[in-house]
């Protein structure tokens, strides 16, 4: 749709966001959404942070839409040329760059630029360039602007129940501009009280040099039949103001402006103060709020006489124009709902949780692990076995428990390559895949077979003797069940040849433990059944589980017997080998990786091949 | 945020360091000045300085004013000692300038250089141009001999790549001719370029001499846009500071709150203006808070007013517990039996959560509660924005549950009708 040159925006202006301000975007598609416009004000996001582009997911009212990300100007400019306006968040350090990349750009007419802290002379730069190339630039330093009804930049007006409140949703008459982002805001509040509503308002910015000035934007104003009357909020510091008068005495200024010009205490003040704004500060006599504000009465501006009675003086013109008849009526329609977004009544309304989590809480300032902040564990230099314990059993293990589990994890870091779990990552590794599919490869081998008997023996074991079978009843039960006891037995290592490891954890077990019946009752199993056969000792797997069932009973209190019960039933106890066991296959695959190992095949004539004849099968080729 | 003063010592120095590169090594500038404050050991600066020892000094004070001259506050034609005999006895006073009564703290020293003519250039900014003075004669009269000054101006540049300053040409358009435009040329075109590139507002040097050929700067006064730091991070190095005008010393509370309002993206002032006060507004935003204390000035209670301040950009909640904290230290200082005010004022926000911000407001009051009884301080609360109701009900649930006396207002109240409110109360 084509606009005149003094429409900056209409509704359906089209914008682009540098910088990916997912609130500030929120908000200018709420008031798109009030304003019953058919298309989303915000065409593109530049996030010059994306590695690529993407998208942005939003709120279209109730539905949820999605916005394209790019992470260069010149793609979002390139891809949406309906897009007029670049609303720019860039930083102070990078907010020349951008804009000058954005002035460039063909289809980009009016350039925002948010950041306070721009520079002077590259402010004046781009005030010089985008003039020369007849395009506007707001800010630095602003809030942005409005068009009631029809098109808001970024954070401009606040929340939707601001904007509704001060009637930014429906199209007045008034014209607006000021220095102040904050007092435009005010400003749009007692417009609304005072006319039939604001039409547009634009914050220039604080800084000594905005791109464009408050003459230039109420030139606009003079030049839009739609707007009736202009008011203005200037401030101390500047000569801009006089401009001002300067068009008010040219009569290139004739519709009612009432006008104020903030900052009459200046002059009054001993010394010299910096206000809030950059730009507030005379440097001469005739930059003194009280100089700007008589100049500005003088020629033909309604000036109040003071901020008090701004709004008042806003009436008075306002109802003198109605009396002329030069008002319009305004059709206040019912405004669209806006549903509250979770996070502003998040206290008020209750929601079930997906989740739940009693081991680590990460939603304060540092991780929790069962409630111990981690600075502690690191300061206390808590032990490994202590700080699993936290987080797999949520208790402080005793000193002996804690170097147990350490004893463990020291004792299955690795096997050497031939057990499964090696093979398998080694292979895997050999087949050129990564880490994480080559660990999992030999991880995904621990089971009632590999290593994975911990848990097994442990149950078997505790409850033999809970039921107070005898090692031989319990032999007995377990052959006519046609179970293989878990933790008895060993491939190479026999009751001449012991497994070193076994040796090592029952000699810790005696020495540390207060009793050991696990163990006890074990030892006597392994007597009966070695009468079978010499390899059907008690292995790894099964010492480390039954003395886990004595280790919690020497703890005394700590475990409760339905705890004891988990722990043996969840697999916690094989836990403990895929931890330990994981050191060596993190090993074995950078092994494999450093000797750049090639792709390994197994030998055919390691390969017994039996089989079926197809004819046997029913085929007859 | 702003364009601000700095000494005459930082500006020569970084003249001295810079000249040489914005001329191609064609111009030069003595580096042989120094900067004497209360911490200066003499002798140590002598050792380092053996030239000071040697040549004839002149010693002025290096605090932002000018007509130093006319004040007789300029030691010319010293020795070492003299300069320093002289420093002493100036610091150990009180001096008196345009009214305001202070003690002269930071010194300049450099080589008196005898001459005869003066000469005078000056760069200004303006919107769409910056603008070169420049005289022959110059000195302390040259405002009265203003017409003699030539004014060159220089449009600011409008295509993003050539610079203004690669364009100009000093010679072909300084009022001089033969050995003179020779001598002061080049230094002029290396002078604009270092104005333009180091993020200066405004530069003077009245007088500047020229001995054997070579341009020699004598007075000095500059002013830096303090936005441009991080692009002169390097030249402006850590050193450079930007002192508070004459007899404006930061009290402890200013200096606590400058610190504050440098460690973050949100700003945060505080200029306290009368300790005795009776009315302090702590205003949310820049435009707000000088509209409150206009007001307050407009009703005619300008001398009751405690401070400026303002706090805006979203500052987070220990930040703005810091700030209150600080504010409302200074209002219970002095109890004296009458009210106070505290105004806890400011606009509708564009996008400053308001509960938020209340939050470390709130966290100040608890702990100045007792302080808050005792110097009869009453609040007033006028504030819009997001989450206003729910900053507001805290506020006035803060009344109740603390006793503390408190007014809270929102958007359907003029934003500066708790000023009136205020002066009533403070008037009993």
């Amino acid at each position: 749709m084509s606009r005149s040159d003094y429409q900056l925006f209409t509704r359906e202006t089209r914008a682009i966001i540098f910088n990916l301000q997912a609130n500030a975007i929120q908000r200018m598609l709420d008031f798109d959404h009030v304003c019953k416009r058919e298309k989303p004000s915000v065409a593109a996001v530049v996030n010059p942070n994306a590695k690529q582009g993407g998208f942005h997911k939003v709120f279209w009212g109730t539905k949820e839409i999605l916005i394209p990300v790019y992470n260069t100007i010149d793609q979002a400019v390139t891809k949406h040329n309906d897009a007029d306006v670049m609303i720019n968040f860039a930083s102070f350090r990078s907010a020349f760059q951008t804009s000058v990349d954005a002035l460039h750009a063909d289809t980009i007419k009016t350039v925002v630029i948010i950041a306070e802290g721009v520079p002077e002379r590259r402010a004046r730069e781009l005030a010089a360039m985008a003039q020369k190339m007849g395009k506007i630039i707001i800010g630095p330093a602003t809030v942005g602007g409005i068009l009631a009804g029809g098109f808001k930049i970024g954070n401009t007006g606040g929340t939707i129940e601001n904007i509704i409140e001060s009637k930014l949703h429906l199209q007045g008459s008034v014209g607006f501009v000021s220095k102040s982002g904050g007092m435009s805001n005010e400003a749009y509040n007692i417009i609304s009280h005072n006319s039939d509503g604001l039409y547009e308002g634009i914050a220039i910015g604080g800084d000594s040099y905005p791109g464009s000035t408050l003459l230039d934007h109420l030139l606009r104003y003079e030049a839009n039949p739609d707007v009736k009357m202009m008011v203005c909020l200037g401030e101390v510091g500047g000569t801009e103001e006089y401009r001002i008068v300067e068009a008010l005495k040219e009569k290139r200024i004739t519709k009612p402006l009432v006008c104020w010009v903030t900052g009459t205490i200046a002059s009054r003040m001993k010394g010299e103060v910096q206000f809030g704004h950059a730009g507030a500060k005379a440097g001469a006599s005739n930059e003194t709020a009280e100089a700007k504000n008589k100049a500005l009465a003088e020629a033909g501006a309604i000036v109040p006489v003071s901020f008090d009675d701004y709004g008042e003086k806003i009436n008075q013109e306002f109802k003198k124009l109605e009396a002329a008849g030069k008002i319009g009526s305004r059709e206040e329609t019912e405004v669209p709902f806006v549903p509250v977004d979770f996070k502003t009544v998040a206290n008020k309304v209750r929601k079930p949780t997906g989740f739940i989590c009693t081991i680590t809480d990460d939603s304060g300032d540092e991780p929790l692990y069962s409630g111990v902040p981690m600075s502690k564990v690191v300061e206390n230099n808590m032990p490994l076995g202590e700080m699993i314990g936290l987080l797999w059993f949520k208790k402080k293990l005793p000193e002996f428990a804690a170097r147990y589990i350490e004893l463990v994890l020291r004792l299955t870091a690795d096997h050497g390559p031939c057990v499964s779990g090696a093979h398998n990552t080694i292979v895997t590794a050999r087949a050129g895949r990564d880490l994480m599919s080559s660990v999992a490869a030999g991880i995904l081998t621990i089971g009632p077979r590999f290593g994975g008997a911990v848990s097994g023996a442990a149950k078997h074991f505790s409850s033999a003797l809970k039921s107070g079978l005898s090692p031989l009843e319990f032999v007995n039960d377990m052959k006519k069940k046609g179970i293989n006891i878990p933790g008895i037995g060993h491939r190479i290592k026999s009751a001449t040849n012991p497994d070193i490891r076994v040796t090592l954890i029952k000699a810790f077990a005696k020495e540390n433990f207060v009793s050991t019946p696990h163990l006890d009752y074990a030892l006597e199993v392994e007597k009966i059944t070695l009468t079978k056969r010499n390899n059907l000792i008690l292995n790894v797997d099964g010492a480390i589980g039954v003395i886990f069932l004595d280790l919690m009973e020497s703890c005394g209190e700590i475990f409760s017997d339905q705890e004891k019960s988990e722990i043996v039933e969840f697999e916690i106890l094989n836990g403990l080998f895929m931890l330990g066991r994981t050191i060596g296959m993190i090993g074995h695959y950078f092994d494999q990786k450093r000797l750049r190992s090639a792709l390994y095949r197994h030998p055919m004539d390691d390969v017994l091949y039996d089989l079926p004849d197809s004819s046997d099968l029913g085929y007859d080729f | 945020m702003a364009v601000r003063g700095i000494r005459e010592y930082d500006g020569k120095k970084l003249m001295a360091s810079l000249l040489r590169r914005y001329s191609d090594d064609k111009v030069s500038m003595r580096g042989d000045f120094v900067l004497v404050d209360p911490q200066t050991d003499f002798e140590a600066l002598l050792n380092e300085n053996p030239w000071l020892g040697k040549d004839k000094l002149v010693a002025k004070p290096d605090m932002l004013f000018g007509k130093r001259g006319k004040n007789n506050l300029l030691k010319l034609n010293a020795t070492w000692e003299e300069a320093v005999s002289w420093i002493r006895g100036k610091m150990a006073e009180d001096t008196v300038l345009s009214g305001v009564t202070g003690k002269l703290t930071h010194f300049l020293v450099e080589p008196f250089i005898p001459h005869e003519d003066e000469y005078y250039i000056a760069i200004r900014s303006f919107r769409d141009h910056d603008v070169i003075y420049f005289s022959t004669e110059g000195g302390v009269n040259v405002e009265e001999n203003w017409e003699k000054v030539k004014e060159i101006t220089i449009p600011v540049m409008t295509d993003g790549k050539i610079s203004a300053a690669d364009d100009f040409d000093a010679f072909k358009t300084l009022p001089l001719s033969g050995e003179e435009l020779a001598s002061v040329a080049p230094f002029v075109n290396a002078l604009y370029k270092f104005y333009f590139e180091q993020g200066f507002a405004y530069l003077e040097i009245n007088p500047f001499a020229i001995k054997d050929g070579v341009v020699v700067p004598l007075d000095l006064v500059a002013k830096l846009d303090d936005t441009a730091a991080f692009e002169n991070l390097d030249s402006w190095g850590r050193t450079l500071d930007f002192p508070a005008p004459f007899g404006r010393t930061p009290t402890k509370e200013e200096a606590f709150v400058k610190e504050l309002d440098s460690k973050t993206g949100a700003s945060l002032k505080l200029t306290v203006l009368n300790p005795a006060g009776r009315i302090w507004p702590m205003i949310a935003g820049g435009g707000a808070s000088v509209i409150y204390a206009d007001t307050v000035s407009d009703l005619g209670y300008i001398d009751e007013l405690g401070m400026y301040g303002e706090y805006s950009g979203d500052p987070n909640e220990e930040l703005t517990y810091q700030y209150a904290c600080t504010v409302l230290d200074l209002i219970t200082r002095n109890p004296d039996g009458r009210g106070k005010a505290l105004l806890i004022g400011g606009g509708i926000a564009n996008f400053t959560d308001v509960a938020k911000t209340f939050t470390g407001i709130i966290r100040a009051v608890e702990k100045y509660r007792q302080q808050i009884m005792d110097a009869k301080v009453k609040i007033f609360v006028r504030r819009g924005g997001p989450n206003y109701k729910v900053g507001l009900e805290k506020m006035r649930n803060l009344g109740d549950n603390l006793g503390v006396p408190i007014e809270v207002y929102g958007p359907e109240t003029h934003m500066s009708k708790i000023v009136p409110m205020a002066i009533d109360y403070i008037n009993g």
